[in-house]
């Protein structure tokens, strides 16, 4: 089966991904049956880690693994955590999530949440990471897309 | 903004295959973004007004009322 990305956009990425510094590991929720999208999401996820050695995909099921999906706060599929690991392999969780299929617009967004998780600077202004490090209670933001 | 406080969490919900969550957020137009299920924040705002929002959530006045509490 041809890849999902363009040679093109291949190159763009293998060049962007060889930046990062941590591994980046994509949990992905998925279920057996129910879930038109997970199959679609999964074969975009698989085109990542064949860019970068830094990337890879871990599945999660939400039925027979429902605790381990809980945990990271995920109560339906298709749904992918974002996370990386330190220099020790020690895991951390940014707290980044994508419902539904990354696909379109989401997919650069899921690409901009791999390169951060992978240690690309934040692109926010320096007055913006002040107030955000002053925050003390829980902050949950949903942002509602659609791929095109 | 997840990076940069312990305190958030980033959620991308791709809104066609939700449909459920489209009715209880009441979402008629993206990019929309929802904090905390009380602040609502339409279309793209600049860096700074859209942070400001966002933390409006965190703010007192937005606090769920305990006695409305379902």
């Amino acid at each position: 089966m041809p890849g999902l990305i363009s040679p093109g956009d291949e190159q763009k990425l293998r060049d962007a991904f060889a930046e990062m510094t941590r591994n980046v590991r994509l949990l992905f929720v998925t279920q057996t049956l129910g879930c038109e999208t997970c199959l679609q999401t999964r074969q975009i996820l698989d085109e990542l880690p064949a860019l970068s050695d830094r990337i890879a995909v871990e599945e999660v099921n939400l039925i027979l693994e429902g605790d381990r999906a809980r945990e990271l706060g995920i109560d339906r599929a298709p749904g992918i955590a974002v996370l990386y690991e330190d220099e020790a392999g020690v895991r951390h969780d940014p707290r980044i999530r994508f419902m539904g299929t990354p696909a379109g617009y989401e997919f650069i967004s899921l690409v901009q949440a791999v390169l951060l998780a992978g240690g690309r600077p934040p692109t926010l202004s320096e007055e913006s990471v002040k107030r955000l490090a002053a925050v003390d209670k829980p902050i949950v933001m949903q942002v509602f897309t659609t791929p095109t | 903004m997840a990076f940069a406080s312990p305190h958030v969490t980033a959620i991308a919900v791709e809104a066609t295959e939700f449909p459920d969550l489209v009715r209880r957020y009441r979402v008629s137009g993206v990019p929309k973004t929802v904090v905390n299920d009380r602040v609502e924040i339409l279309g793209a705002l600049p860096e700074p007004a859209y942070i400001e929002q966002a933390l409006s959530a965190a703010s007192p006045e937005n606090e769920p009322d305990p006695s409305r509490q379902s």
